[in-house]
């Protein structure tokens, strides 16, 4: 059996969304070049759609792969919505990562949240702490 | 169109010594234990056999003992010495901190049975001095073991001169020759070695056998109890074809050294050449001191498991030293030990060349390598937070 889901490799392979969003309305950055995976994710918010998302990743297959359908399932979707992604339904969306690949699925669900909460905060717009817990410590090398 | 250039990890195995195999499988397939006469002839290819790797090495074949591969020779070979040494109220072990895991693990598990262990600075070209080792030496050590050619960035230490100071300080010294044997030549009297440890695969023999040579005095230690197989050393009803497909293996391997090194030491420097032109990449270990077919880089700003897979998408069988291939927590620990940071071990590649590599594979992996890390590059936060200068290049 091979390492990844043929979803996985799709994606790794033919990753969707990759670059930079000049003029973002929210940019997030995620995890940490020692652990040896770095995710950004950049936003472009019209009347409370994801009108636009780019990534760029630093990291393994599954790292590129997570990103690239994480922007996916979230590209033409209300904000609210967006908001809602979970790191279960990327690895679910990419038919499941190998047990040690899954902290890749959480760092994209926490890219994601990042950027949203930078778009919340250059734009003034009020919102609940308790939506955007800490990013959880690196599972690594506790960074 | 396949190119295998992961010959570190294992080797095809050589027509020579799968023909060696059969007839020990077919038609010769008795225990060497047994009294009748398929036994016997079995026993007679054993103890033939013995007698090759034997003279090979520049052994006895007394001193020869089969093992199920590397990893169990240096399991042994540290174990005993340590045996050895508490009997003498000796229980410091001298090492690097670049070994294979099967040394290190076994290192890691004495110093919790009260050994203490020193493991030597590789230095950034990977490779220690005698000296170093001289210094190390104190009347509580019992064993000295440094790897003779290691198998991530491939540098050869000195072995000889090593073993002339283990010899003179009356230490034993043990060396895991995983890598070396077959690659580089070796004589166990000449270079000073009371033990080493070989793997049959490494040089396109089979899987799952190897052996551990132990200098005639050397009382060994069971890891396996049962039988009297291996003069009671090893038990267990002996891999015969393998050993008989290893034999062959190593003399094939040993009688074509001399063109094989020639002309892997030439694809070997064509290939550092070609990839040192991609910018902020930089070969891994010493350039003099280094094996034949082993080729260790490390490029800023990328990943090693990515790396590795786009590659194999463009038919090219590599290695790297990153966590998420290393199945660790860390990148290769030989990466940071030669002084490596962790971003940049996670960008590192190894191809081992091997005796089948030809110079059009070298041109075409190349190519395929410089592709890959521009496009990695180009979808790398890291790279862009180097390239506007918010993050600092390692490699210049």
């Amino acid at each position: 059996m091979a390492l990844y889901s043929e979803k996985v490799m799709d994606h790794f392979r033919n990753p969707r969304n990759v670059g930079v969003i000049e003029d973002a309305d929210g940019v997030g950055e995620v995890g940490n070049a020692k652990c040896g995976d770095i995710m950004k994710i950049y936003l472009k918010i019209k009347d409370d759609v994801i009108d636009d998302v780019k990534f760029e990743t630093f990291g393994c297959g599954s790292a590129i792969a997570s990103s690239s359908m994480a922007t996916e399932l979230i590209k033409g979707k209300p904000v609210s919505e967006a908001m809602k992604l979970t790191n279960q339904a990327v690895t679910e969306a990419l038919d499941g990562l190998p047990a040690h690949k899954l902290h890749c699925s959480v760092l994209a669900e926490e890219a994601i949240r990042a950027a949203m909460k930078d778009y919340y905060d250059r734009h003034g717009i009020a919102y609940d702490e308790s939506q955007f817990p800490a990013a959880h410590d690196c599972d690594h090398c506790g960074v | 169109m396949r190119i295998y250039a992961d010959n570190a990890a294992t080797t095809k195995m050589s027509q020579t010594a799968i023909q060696a195999m059969l007839p020990y499988m077919e038609t010769i397939y008795g225990n060497p234990s047994s009294l009748h006469s398929v036994g016997q002839e079995a026993k007679e290819a054993l103890n033939d056999a013995r007698e090759r790797v034997a003279k090979v090495l520049g052994a006895t074949a007394r001193e020869i003992y089969f093992t199920s591969g590397g990893s169990e020779a240096d399991n042994q070979a540290i174990r005993s010495a340590a045996v050895l040494g508490k009997r003498k109220g000796k229980t410091h072990i001298i090492s690097t901190a670049f070994e294979h895991h099967a040394v290190l693990h076994t290192l890691k598990k004495l110093e919790k049975e009260g050994f203490t262990v020193t493991y030597l600075d590789v230095h950034a070209n990977g490779l220690v001095t005698p000296e170093q080792v001289a210094e190390a030496i104190t009347p509580e050590t019992c064993l000295v073991t440094i790897m003779f050619a290691n198998n991530e960035i491939g540098t050869i230490q000195p072995i000889r001169e090593i073993g002339a100071v283990c010899r003179k300080a009356g230490v034993l010294f043990h060396t895991d020759a995983v890598q070396a044997v077959g690659h580089l030549p070796i004589n166990v009297v000449e270079d000073n070695i009371d033990m080493l440890s070989l793997s049959a695969h490494k040089f396109h023999g089979p899987k799952g056998v190897g052996v551990l040579y132990a200098k005639r005095g050397i009382i060994l230690t069971n890891l396996i109890e049962g039988g009297a197989q291996e003069r009671g050393k090893r038990a267990g009803t002996e891999n015969i074809p393998g050993i008989m497909g290893m034999t062959a293996a190593l003399e094939e391997a040993v009688a074509e050294m001399p063109e094989t090194a020639a002309r892997l030491t030439k694809l070997r420097d064509r290939l550092i050449e070609g990839l040192s032109e991609i910018p902020h990449g930089e070969v891994n270990g010493d350039l003099e001191h280094r094996l034949p077919g082993n080729v260790s880089f490390c490029f800023e700003g990328i990943e090693g498991e990515s790396l590795l897979l786009l590659l194999d998408d463009k038919g090219i069988c590599a290695s790297s030293g990153s966590a998420c291939t290393s199945g660790s927590l860390d990148p290769s620990h030989v990466l940071l030990a030669i002084g490596r940071p962790h971003e940049v071990a996670h960008g590192s590649l190894r191809l081992s060349l091997g005796k089948d590599n030809t110079a059009e594979e070298v041109e075409q992996i190349i190519v395929s390598v410089k592709e890959v890390v521009e496009y990695l590059r180009n979808m790398s936060p890291v790279w862009r937070d180097l390239m506007n200068g918010k993050r600092q290049f390692v490699i210049k």
